[in-house]
């Protein structure tokens, strides 16, 4: 590991660390960390868009001779017109533009890749009498599964139709419908927490990476110290939370 | 001319746009390309608002020595200093060479990482404990809830030892079973839902992206 590198990852384990501070309470590190990344998150993703938009799309075309490109900028800097309170209906000529364009495009795009495609996938082949069972119970292959998906999608959709009164067989359809979503729900919620639990067992890699890597090398006094400081500081600042603390017990007794 | 152009142009131009899609000619597949790029510009012309919007509140911060103002510094120079690197230390504007400055590249790979997936990995902690209360089979949807939760948080635990095997082949069965009876209903109802919306958009019934006035 060069001292570059070296500097690089400990900048990056120690905002790991800030970050990590939070878990115990809202406080100056975590404060740190998070301020630092709003503002440099901020400059990366605009100069991106920067870079591989405006650069290629306007710049790169109005020069190449494209001069109608300059339409869509002048509208863009209408935008601009938005601090002013005098000025800023001007503003609403792009929105227009921007929302007309979007909302046309989101009818047949959205109604093909969302509703019509999604029925179409779970219509076909509803009753499958040539593997009803399938190899197993589980086999989400089967006729059966099959079969579950489908009515499992009606039942949870007619949950929200309202213009029907859920009494009777219908309520026994909602019914399964909510049941339906809840298992669907239960389902998201532990793969989410799943992929956090790995985004965190990957973070306490780095570190650890970090950690050995760093002591095995020309840069283990460097990191010694930097730990030592680190350490240090932490520690300070653990003191005076529970000094606090003990000083708000003895005043509230 | 303040509210009625705007009104047209949104009608206009989305019909323009849902007419354009049923056809397939080389002239319609242009026009969906030509305003597709106006889209993207004018989009990043907005950003440039989030931007100053940034730093105006960030600076009045620090101007009028409002509470946690130092930290309202930190975020400035962020910004700053990427701004900085990313055209390069100020000497390219009109090209992307900026794009592979060492400093930005390496400010983003060492803050930005880090510091997300940081607090991505902190919700396992609140998600956790939100669990905990929320979770308490009360009642049999409360329990189903749970029951698939569980499931699919165990599925590769290795402690659950011959039960392990069928663990995996149960959540496998419920994500790709109910758990996609549901959620093929709530895309479904969200493909709805948008096409409504941006039809109420169109027709010019949906009007709070105007703004008051």
């Amino acid at each position: 590991m060069t001292w570059e590198t070296f500097l690089w990852t400990t900048l990056g384990a120690f905002l790991t660390l800030c970050t990590f501070s939070f878990l115990y309470k809202d406080n100056p590190f975590y404060k740190f960390a998070e301020h630092l990344v709003v503002g440099v998150s901020a400059g990366y993703f605009a100069l991106v868009l920067y870079h591989q938009i405006l650069i290629p799309n306007v710049f790169d075309k109005i020069f190449d001779g494209e001069w109608w490109y300059i339409i869509p900028a002048l509208l863009g800097i209408m935008m601009w017109t938005r601090f002013s309170r005098k000025y800023s209906w001007i503003s609403r000529w792009p929105i227009a533009l921007y929302m007309g364009i979007a909302s046309g495009m989101a009818v047949p795009r959205e109604m093909h890749a969302r509703v019509i495609e999604q029925m179409h996938s779970a219509m076909i082949n509803i009753i499958d009498m040539n593997n009803i069972m399938g190899n197993s119970f589980f086999d989400t292959a089967s006729g059966i599964a099959k079969l579950i998906v489908f009515i499992g999608t009606l039942s949870a959709l007619f949950y929200f139709f309202f213009s029907k009164e859920h009494k009777g067989f219908f309520k026994g359809i909602s019914q399964f419908g909510i049941w339906i979503l809840m298992i669907g729900f239960g389902a998201s919620f532990g793969y989410t927490v799943m992929g956090r639990i790995s985004l965190f067992v990957q973070r306490i890699q780095v570190m650890r990476d970090w950690t050995v890597v760093a002591w095995a090398d020309e840069a283990s006094g460097a990191f010694a110290v930097f730990w030592i400081i680190t350490f240090g500081v932490f520690a300070i600042w653990a003191v005076f939370e529970i000094r606090k603390y003990l000083r708000s017990k003895r005043s509230t007794a | 001319m303040k509210r009625q152009l705007p009104l047209a142009m949104v009608f206009i131009f989305g019909f323009l746009m849902i007419i354009q899609y049923f056809i397939p000619h080389e002239y319609s597949e242009w026009v969906n390309a030509f305003l597709m790029d106006w889209m993207m510009i004018i989009g990043v012309f907005a950003l440039a608002l989030g931007l100053w919007s940034l730093t105006r509140v960030s600076w009045d911060k620090v101007r009028q020595k409002k509470p946690n103002w130092g930290y309202s510094i930190v975020t400035l120079a962020g910004l700053f200093l990427m701004m900085f690197f990313g055209f390069d230390y100020f000497r390219h504007f009109s090209t992307a060479v900026g794009s592979d400055n060492y400093m930005y590249i390496h400010f983003y790979r060492h803050i930005v990482i880090p510091i997300q997936a940081t607090m991505f990995s902190l919700l396992a902690f609140f998600i956790a404990s939100a669990a905990y209360r929320a979770f308490r089979a009360r009642s049999l949807l409360a329990t189903l809830l749970l029951v698939a939760a569980l499931v699919i948080m165990l599925r590769f635990n290795p402690f659950l030892g011959p039960l392990q095997p069928i663990m995996e082949e149960f959540s496998v069965w419920l994500l790709n079973v109910p758990n996609l009876a549901a959620k093929r209903a709530i895309v479904i109802g969200v493909g709805l839902g948008m096409v409504a919306t941006a039809l109420k958009v169109i027709l010019g019934i949906e009007r709070a992206y105007l703004g008051k006035d």
